[in-house]
C-alpha cells in the first residue's frame, strides 16, 4: 500500500511528488509516457529576460529532485481503471494492480482536433505532436508544413518548428463549421492574437496591436492589413484564408486554401493550392479528465478553463475523499502554474495523511499559485481567473449542500 | 532519408548516439535506442504506419502522446501497440495492420 499514488509525471505530478516526499509520504508516480516531464518536455521559448525556457532541462531538474527524495517513478504504465475499495484506491494499470491511501490525478490536457477533409492522411498531426517530434525526439515532422488554427499554442510551436529548421509555409484558419465556430472567424482570432502580441519580436506587430486596441481600427485591420497575411517571427499568418481540404494519396502533398471574409465565410471560387509535406491541426487544449470521471468526481463545464473540469477547491481537493487534482486537469494554464498547483496538492495530501501544522504553508502555496497565474507570460485563456472563480463558487455551493 | 535535427540553435547537438536495428514490414531500419518507435520510423521517412481496418485508407501519427491510437502497430507479435509510446529496442519486429479480409457482418437477423 502506497501513501499516495500520483498519476501523471508532468510538472504538476512531479512537483506534488517532491512535496509529498518532503513531508515523509511514501510516494509513487506513474505515467504512460516513456520519459518523465509530461508535455513540459516539448516547451521551448524565449522569456522577456532573454533566457530560454527549456522544458527538457526543467523536466530533468524536477525528475532528479523527486528521485533523490526517494519518489518511485513508473513510466510506460497506462492506467485502465480506478476503483475505491473500502477507504483506499485500487489502480489497474497495463502492468499490475496498485493500491494507495490517497490519489492525485495530474493527467494534464489533450488537444481538441479540427476535422478537415483529408485529416486522416499520414503527415497530418496535432500541433503538439509536431512539437514533441521536433523538440523531444529531434525528428522533423516534415520539411514544409501548414498549421491550421491560429492560437497561442500554434503560434509558439510555429516558432519552435522554425527554430529547428522546419519551414512553416502558413499559419492559417480552419474552415468555418459547427465544430470550429469562432476559431474560424478572423475578427475573433485577431482579438485573441492580440493577447500574444507581446511575444512577437516584430515591432510592426507590436505597433499594430496597439493600434488595434480600438474596435473600429480592429475592423479596419481585419479588412485591409491582414488580407495578404502578415508575418510574426517571419512566419506568414493568414487570417483571411482557411484550409478547406488536405490532399495526397499515401500521404499529405498539399492543402487547398480559400479566401474567407471577416466573418469566416468562404469566398466562392477563391481556392488555391499550396504544397506541403505535413499539416498540423491546432484546435486548442482541454483538460484530460477521464480518470476523475472514473473515480466518481463531479464535473462542471467551464469554458474559461478549457472544458469540463472536476470539481475542486483552491487546496486542490475534490469532494471525493482522498482524491486530489492538480495541473491542467483543473484548467488549461502554463507549466509554472501547474507546478505551483502540484506543490499545493502535495501539501494538502500530506495534511490529509495526518501531517500536522501545514495550514499556513498551504495558504502560502495557494497565494503563490495565484501570483504565478498573475505573472504568467503566456495565458491560454484570457479569462482564466473568471473560470477559477466559477469553479470555486460551485465548490462552495456543493459544500453547503453536503452539510 | 534523414529527418533528424542533429544540431539545434537552443537545444544543442543530439546526445544519444546508440543506433539499433529493427524491421518494419520486413524491411530493415535503424533508429536510436529508446526513442519512440514512431520517431524512429518518421526519421527513416516512414509516414504510413497502418491501413484502416475497414476503409483501408493509410494512417500515420496523429497526437504522438498516446491519446488517439492512430499509430497502433504490431510489435513482436503483440497487436494494438502505440508506436508513439513504445521505446525502440534492438531487433524489434514491427508490422503494420491492414484492411480486414471480411467486412463486419450484420448478425441481427440471426440473433433476434
Amino acid at each position: 500500500m502506497n501513501d499516495v499514488i500520483i498519476i501523471g509525471a508532468g510538472p504538476a505530478g512531479l512537483s506534488a511528488a517532491i512535496t509529498c516526499a518532503r513531508k515523509g509520504l511514501q510516494t509513487l508516480v506513474i505515467d504512460e509516457y516513456m520519459k518523465p516531464g509530461g508535455r513540459l518536455l516539448g516547451q521551448l521559448y524565449e522569456e522577456p529576460s532573454g533566457l530560454w525556457w527549456n522544458g527538457i532541462e526543467e523536466s530533468e531538474r524536477i525528475y532528479k529532485e523527486a528521485v533523490e527524495l526517494g519518489v518511485e517513478i513508473g513510466l510506460n504504465t497506462s492506467v485502465n481503471n480506478i476503483e475505491k475499495e473500502h477507504d483506499h484506491w485500487v489502480i489497474y494499470t497495463e502492468k499490475n494492480v496498485l493500491y494507495s491511501e490517497q490519489l492525485l490525478l495530474a493527467t494534464g490536457a489533450a488537444e481538441s482536433p479540427i476535422p478537415v477533409p483529408g485529416w486522416t492522411l499520414p503527415g497530418v498531426m496535432s500541433v503538439g505532436a509536431a512539437q514533441v517530434m521536433t523538440n523531444v525526439h529531434r525528428v522533423k515532422p516534415g520539411n514544409r508544413g501548414v498549421i491550421i488554427g491560429v492560437n497561442v499554442l500554434s503560434a509558439a510551436i510555429a516558432m519552435e518548428l522554425q527554430l529547428a529548421g522546419v519551414e512553416v509555409a502558413s499559419l492559417t484558419l480552419p474552415k468555418l463549421n459547427k465544430v470550429t465556430k469562432e476559431t474560424a472567424q478572423p475578427r475573433v482570432v485577431l482579438d485573441s492574437l492580440l493577447h500574444v502580441s507581446h511575444m512577437a519580436p516584430s515591432k510592426l506587430v507590436r505597433y499594430g496591436s496597439k493600434l488595434m486596441k480600438n474596435n473600429l481600427l480592429k475592423k479596419m485591420g481585419i479588412s485591409f492589413y491582414p488580407k495578404q497575411g502578415f508575418k510574426m517571427w517571419d512566419i506568414p499568418i493568414q487570417l483571411r484564408k482557411a484550409v478547406v481540404e488536405i490532399y495526397g494519396d499515401e500521404a499529405v502533398t498539399g492543402v487547398k486554401l480559400a479566401t474567407i471574409d471577416p466573418h469566416g465565410e468562404v469566398v466562392a471560387g477563391s481556392e488555391e493550392e499550396m504544397d506541403c509535406d505535413f499539416v498540423c491541426i491546432a484546435g486548442g487544449l482541454y483538460p484530460l479528465a477521464e480518470l476523475a470521471a472514473v473515480a466518481g468526481c463531479p464535473f462542471y463545464l467551464v469554458e474559461e478553463l478549457g472544458g469540463y473540469v472536476p470539481l475542486h477547491n483552491e487546496q486542490m481537493a475534490t469532494p471525493i475523499k482522498n482524491l486530489f487534482v492538480a495541473g491542467n486537469i483543473t484548467g488549461i494554464e502554463g507549466a509554472k502554474v501547474a507546478m505551483k498547483q502540484g506543490i499545493t496538492a502535495g501539501l494538502s495530501i500530506a495534511e490529509n495523511a495526518g501531517v500536522q501544522g501545514l495550514t499556513q504553508e498551504i495558504q502560502h502555496a495557494v497565494q503563490v499559485t495565484e501570483q504565478t497565474r498573475e505573472d504568467a507570460y503566456i495565458q491560454f485563456h484570457p479569462d482564466v481567473k473568471k473560470g477559477r472563480r466559477v469553479i470555486q463558487e460551485e465548490w462552495e455551493a456543493c459544500m453547503v449542500t453536503v452539510q | 532519408m534523414n529527418r533528424r535535427i542533429e544540431d539545434h540553435p537552443v537545444l544543442g547537438a543530439i546526445k544519444e548516439k546508440q543506433y539499433v536495428a529493427f524491421t518494419f514490414n520486413e524491411k530493415q531500419y535503424k533508429g536510436l535506442k529508446d526513442e519512440s518507435l514512431a520517431a524512429a520510423l518518421l526519421a527513416n521517412g516512414v509516414r504510413t504506419l497502418r491501413h484502416h481496418e475497414e476503409s483501408g485508407t493509410p494512417r500515420g501519427i496523429y497526437c504522438n502522446i498516446g491519446h488517439c491510437f492512430e499509430c497502433r502497430v504490431t510489435v513482436n507479435g503483440k497487436s494494438g501497440v502505440r508506436a508513439c509510446l513504445t521505446p525502440l529496442q534492438e531487433g524489434m519486429v514491427v508490422k503494420s495492420g491492414g484492411k480486414l479480409p471480411t467486412p463486419v457482418r450484420d448478425w441481427r437477423d440471426e440473433h433476434e
